[in-house]
């Protein structure tokens, strides 16, 4: 049951390890869940689970695995008092663990209640009435894989209980974002080099010892300067009317990367849905106030980072036919397909990102150039999780 | 492996719920450093002078700052003093162990007793800073090159670490950490931890000051939640001010307090005015 939770764990998206596991193994060996299935919640769930954002996917991987395993909380008064007196815990093998595999929750229920009835004092050991240590499924500390365990270490609430209640689905990263939590994001975007300016603040050794043996023994402090963040972004961003729907999300974007300091540059450019001759300096989209994508391609050097915003929705024509853009008083001489090779050819990091989430680019109006699209750029879905990733496809070189 | 004689169950100025409990107490008997999170105001720095002083241990505070740097904890060698010393000879400079000072987690590790170490805002320093700490941490020894020494722990510490979340954390390190996110206390709990600051305060003043500032909480779209920091300086300016617990709903007074943003003062005086007193706060409104 434990090494499925294991399992469980990892394949509702909680990024549990071995040494992890380890941990928990320890801890358990060591009857640090108290011998209860709340305990063993947060025991695991310290162990094991390292973000706020994970703590909902515990839950619900908890739930699956321990549902049905619940305490009567009628019951459990009398049966408490037994209980108080424990015994080690047990350790039964394979064989005998057979004989309880048949066994069904309403059935336990039912014979609990009989049992009760039944029972008249504090038992402790073998292997039927209710107490702790032993074989019997009613109790605490004692072993029996399809049990109902009644009470443990003060807590009367159903460990399974509190996993239901899904305190933490506020904190899933992959639905609440905010500006606060981009920015937290861009942060990693960042690549330290060159010692070209800012205060000089770092002990230069070598320079130092050369001076002071210059001066004949008489120290000389050398200070050099320390090392800066050396990442220019360009934000290039679909302004059409398919973005609409996605506007609130792009605006946080926006605001994350507007508010992040450490960029050594940041430029924005806007398109309307797709890229041909021009590239807008606002989100008009007007001819007046744009640049023309040649110069954009010799301006901005291949050490800028691109980062696209779009659906990557549009009609096939939009990109692949000359003379296909959307606007009238545009004519575009090459297909918007070419352009978009030019600009992932001439920049080292060019990366999407797509409002419409991944699971829907198959079958969304758009599928067919978000496909295209997804060919030359590599495309991520605008959330914290698809920028985490996008983040790191950027600070690798293509 | 040390026994841990007493487990931690909060002090009588800081109520801890039973999973932070667990996971103190987890991490104390692991031998792991216990890696704290929460919204700002929970009380993360506040739990380790409260474990230091739960289990009568001494506190050791390592205040992390944008430009610490790992190496600063275990200790500093400092050697522009050693040169100039060497320099004007009226020190002996022959012995680098007068240069070398322990920093917070080195002076931990060769204390005769077990002690708690509380590593503050981990998030302010280097995106490299936890890597660096990773082998000390794990093993709770180092070397000092300079002099040849090997300082290693007589007692593991209990480490606390708190985060901000400012920087993600990397996984390495988090591996080797418990973990506890401290989620914003309950009505109820909050009027014990209010309880425990004011224990005079009256009983409907209290109510009142709680509906309100919940209702203040679920405010959708404030820059700053107020928390319970905040809220312990209001009920007190209300208990100063000696305002009447019916008016407390209608006018909030010394919203100033709970607020601290232009911004969301005119929000929340909007909201009261539009909708009069607050009614039964929502907390659906949390999780959109």
């Amino acid at each position: 049951m434990f090494i499925n939770f294991f399992y469980l764990l990892r394949s509702y998206g909680v990024p549990v390890s071995i040494t992890e596991w380890m941990t928990l193994m320890e801890a358990l060996s060591r009857g640090m869940a108290f011998s209860s299935l709340y305990g063993f919640y947060c025991l695991a769930r310290a162990v094991l689970v390292k973000s706020e954002t994970h703590y909902d996917r515990y839950d619900l991987a908890f739930q699956h695995c321990f549902e049905g395993i619940e305490t009567p909380d009628e019951l459990t008064e009398r049966a408490l008092k037994w209980i108080e007196k424990a015994l080690p815990a047990l350790r039964i093998s394979p064989e005998e663990r057979k004989l309880f595999q048949e066994w069904d929750l309403d059935e336990l229920r039912r014979q609990l209640e009989e049992r009760l009835r039944e029972q008249k004092e504090e038992h402790h050991g073998g292997g039927k009435w209710i107490g702790t240590g032993g074989t019997s499924p009613f109790g605490h500390s004692g072993y029996h894989p399809a049990g109902i365990r009644i009470g443990g270490q003060s807590v009367n609430k159903s460990a399974v209980k509190v996993a239901a209640e899904r305190k933490f689905r506020g904190f899933r990263a992959d639905e609440t974002i905010g500006v606060r939590q981009f920015e937290v994001a861009l942060r990693k975007l960042r690549q330290l080099s060159s010692k070209v300016e800012g205060p000089k603040e770092e002990l230069d050794i070598d320079e130092t010892i050369q001076s002071t043996a210059d001066k004949g023994g008489l120290l000389q402090l050398v200070w050099s300067r320390a090392r800066k963040n050396t990442v220019k972004l360009a934000l290039v961003m679909d302004s059409g009317g398919s973005m609409i729907p996605h506007t609130r999300i792009c605006s946080q974007l926006f605001s994350a990367v507007n508010r992040a300091t450490h960029f050594k540059d940041l430029k924005y450019f806007y398109f309307h849905n797709c890229i041909y001759e021009h590239i807008f300096l606002d989100a008009a989209c007007h001819l007046r106030n744009s640049l023309k994508t040649e110069d954009f391609l010799r301006i901005l050097g291949p050490e800028y980072k691109i980062v696209f915003v779009g659906d990557a929705s549009m009609a096939p024509s939009e990109l692949t036919m000359i003379n296909g853009a959307v606007d009238w008083n545009l004519s575009n001489s090459e297909p918007g397909i070419v352009w978009l090779h030019r600009i992932a050819a001439h920049f080292n990091h060019v990366i999407w990102l797509n409002p419409i989430p991944a699971e829907y680019w198959r079958w969304t109006e758009g599928a067919y150039t978000i496909a295209l699209i997804k060919d030359i750029i590599p495309m991520f879905e605008l959330t914290l999780e698809g920028l985490e990733s996008a983040i790191k496809k950027l600070k690798v070189k293509k | 492996m040390q026994q841990i004689h007493n487990l931690f169950s909060g002090t009588k100025d800081y109520i801890a719920s039973a999973d932070l409990q667990n996971s103190v107490n987890i991490a104390a008997a692991l031998g792991r450093p216990l890696l704290i999170k929460g919204e700002p105001g929970t009380g993360k720095t506040m739990l380790a002078r409260s474990i230091a002083e739960g289990l009568k241990k001494q506190l050791f505070i390592w205040n992390i700052k944008s430009t610490t740097k790992a190496k600063d904890g275990l200790y500093i060698y400092d050697t522009v003093q050693r040169l100039y010393d060497s320099q004007f000879g009226d020190h002996d400079v022959s012995d680098i162990k007068h240069y070398i000072k322990l920093g917070k987690l080195g002076e931990a590790f060769v204390s005769p007793e077990q002690v708690v170490v509380l590593i503050d805002e981990i998030d302010k320093a280097d995106i490299e800073f936890p890597n660096d700490l990773l082998w000390e941490l794990d093993i709770m020894s180092f070397d000092i090159p300079e002099t040849g020494e090997t300082i290693s722990a007589r007692h593991r510490p209990i480490v606390v670490i708190t985060s901000n979340a400012e920087k993600e954390l990397p996984d390495a390190f988090l591996r080797r950490c418990i973990f506890h996110y401290i989620s914003f206390p309950d009505e109820e709990m909050m009027a014990e931890i209010v309880r425990v600051h004011y224990p005079d305060l009256e009983k409907k003043l209290l109510e009142e000051a709680l509906k309100a500032f919940y209702w203040v909480r679920s405010i959708n779209g404030l820059q700053k939640k107020p928390s319970t920091s905040e809220l312990l300086d209001w009920v007190q300016a209300l208990v100063v001010g000696g305002i009447s617990p019916e008016k407390i709903s209608s006018e909030l007074p010394f919203l100033g307090v709970l607020i601290k943003k232009d911004r969301d003062f005119y929000a929340v005086l909007q909201r009261l005015n539009s909708q009069g007193t607050p009614r039964k706060t929502s907390t659906h409104g949390f999780l959109r």
